[in-house]
């Protein structure tokens, strides 16, 4: 039933899109506007971000949360897509529990996860800093790369497995011929989102950050506190962007390698 | 099969220890540390008491608890009414466009809640956008003063959670068969009955998981209210981040988070529920 598109279905429309987008569109535009306090436009400049790039502890800042995120995603997306391979192809005891646990993981406020890594953390002596950013980073990627791999995995004829078995295939044989090859676009896309994930992350590692190893969102968020500043208008166009890039990307993979 | 032993062998216990340690163990110590103490010397000590469950129900502790709760069923209720008919022509509209468009809404799921939390300032605030688009249309003579207050907590949960609102009610309305609305309007009924009777229960299920998926970060998300709302406005969230880096009373907060726990437990269970009633319907048509 494709009902016609009325005028007050897309006005509608458009005024949604408008909410989501009107916000982030101006932040965008503020950051390259002159006046320091105003919002009304006093003429194009690029002095916020030339401001920017001068202040040392935001290059730092960036580059441990680049870092952060690169370890993260990769070893998230390696570990969630053994995963969803395993738990698409094999039977096995706890298999409900596992899933259980990775949905509870996908759907649990972050703030609780958050203070149970932190206790986690200091009950067993894991110093605060890059490390504790690291492992709770690559626990709140992994559903996301399982659910990824998986949804694309249930797209595949089980009987390839089986003949493969049957024609003598050792596991390993499987996984890189087959397995990974067909899964490629996915576990792609998979680690870029967590990329993003990470590189966003606010909460959990609001709490299992330690001093010495600042990272940006956490940056931005001491800063943010403090109001509106047109240096900070610059950063957050910059990570924005960064982002939409890293989605879009894991958006085209995952549709142009299904149809090919 | 014995031949796959080494690879799954490997494969499921590497993802079990990893779970295991960081979630399941991590989730059982805040259990445990709900049920001690915290003082000044440490962080958490014996004897084992219920007194921080006993303390949530304290007048402060009820008063933050209800307006928390005031304001997360406030912000379920807008996003329900942006999302619903936004989701309904959503699921009508030609293939074409709907990849793009969805596109458009997971951007938003996708990218920072902080920043976009922060862009919000400059569109509420005194000499912010809005007031001044409003003044200039002769809508209002004065500013109107949003941020800082519960209005302004309220538009940025909205704004921040409406695409998780959105998403499972299309998920779910694309895929009730129209045959059923075009029945009920052949056997007369008119719009608003088929929307009652038909459309709405049916959607029931998306409804639900987009109330679960808006309403637990719409109570823990305390940047939100720390960015654009002044500090009387408190979430669950605040109160549990308080506990931890100032009132340093970290056996309380882990209270308050299995109490939170405890109600997306209750919340997932109506969903579980209400799904299994679903598929017992759907079973008798």
């Amino acid at each position: 039933m494709n009902q016609s598109l009325t005028l007050p279905k897309i006005i509608y429309m458009l005024s949604i899109f408008a909410f989501l987008y009107a916000p982030i569109l101006v932040l965008m535009a503020l950051s390259f506007n002159s006046a320091t306090y105003s919002i009304v436009w006093h003429g194009f400049s690029l002095k916020w971000y030339h401001a920017l790039f001068q202040d040392v502890n935001i290059w730092i800042a960036a580059w441990h949360s680049i870092i952060l995120g690169v370890l993260a995603s990769i070893i998230a997306t390696i570990l969630g897509t053994l995963t969803a391979v395993s738990l698409f192809r094999f039977k096995f005891k706890g298999k409900k529990l596992l899933q259980g646990l990775i949905f509870v993981l996908i759907i649990i406020p972050d703030i609780v996860m958050g203070i149970a890594l932190l206790i986690l953390f200091s009950r067993t002596q894991i110093p605060l800093g890059f490390i504790s950013l690291l492992l709770a980073h690559i626990t709140f990627c992994l559903p996301f790369v399982i659910v990824t791999v998986f949804g694309r995995m249930t797209g595949i004829d089980k009987n390839i497995f089986e003949a493969a078995i049957d024609l003598g295939a050792s596991e390993f044989t499987i996984l890189r011929k087959i397995t990974l090859p067909l899964l490629l676009p996915a576990i792609i896309a998979g680690m870029l989102l967590s990329f993003t994930l990470s590189f966003d992350d606010v909460v959990i590692s609001y709490f299992v950050s330690g001093p010495g190893f600042e990272i940006l969102p956490l940056k931005i968020f001491s800063l943010a506190r403090l109001g509106l500043k047109p240096e900070l208008n610059a950063l957050c166009s910059i990570v924005f962007v960064t982002t939409i890039i890293m989605v879009i990307s894991a958006q085209f993979v995952l549709k142009r390698k299904k149809y090919a | 099969m014995k031949r796959n032993n080494t690879f799954k062998l490997v494969t499921i216990s590497a993802i079990w220890l990893w779970l295991g340690f960081f979630v399941l163990l991590s989730f059982c110590m805040i259990i445990v540390a709900s049920f001690l103490t915290s003082n000044n010397d440490t962080v958490f000590a014996l004897p084992l008491t219920l007194h921080n469950y006993i303390q949530t129900f304290s007048p402060i502790y009820l008063k933050i608890f209800l307006k928390s709760f005031y304001l997360a069923i406030l912000c379920v209720i807008f996003c329900l009414i942006l999302a619903y008919p936004f989701a309904s022509i959503l699921a009508k509209l030609n293939p074409k466009y709907k990849d793009f468009l969805l596109l458009l809404l997971m951007i938003p799921f996708w990218t920072s809640s902080l920043i976009r939390s922060y862009a919000i300032i400059a569109i509420i605030k005194t000499k912010g956008i809005l007031n001044t688009v409003l003044i200039g249309l002769g809508i209002i003579h004065h500013p109107l003063q949003l941020l800082f207050t519960n209005t302004a907590v309220i538009i940025g949960l909205v704004y921040n959670l409406l695409p998780f609102m959105i998403l499972p009610l299309y998920a779910n309305i694309e895929k009730l068969d129209p045959k059923l609305v075009e029945a009920a309007r052949d056997l007369g009924a008119n719009w608003l009955t088929t929307f009652r009777r038909v459309t709405l229960p049916l959607s029931m299920p998306g409804i639900i998981s987009g109330t679960i998926l808006v309403m637990l970060p719409a109570m823990t998300l305390f940047y939100i209210p720390d960015l654009l709302g002044g500090a009387k406005s408190l979430l669950i969230g605040n109160l549990i981040e308080y506990q931890f880096f100032i009132g340093h009373n970290w056996a309380q907060g882990c209270a308050v988070s299995i109490l939170l726990t405890l109600v997306m437990g209750l919340m997932l269970f109506v969903y579980w529920r209400s799904s299994e009633g679903r598929q017992d319907q759907g079973a008798f048509k």
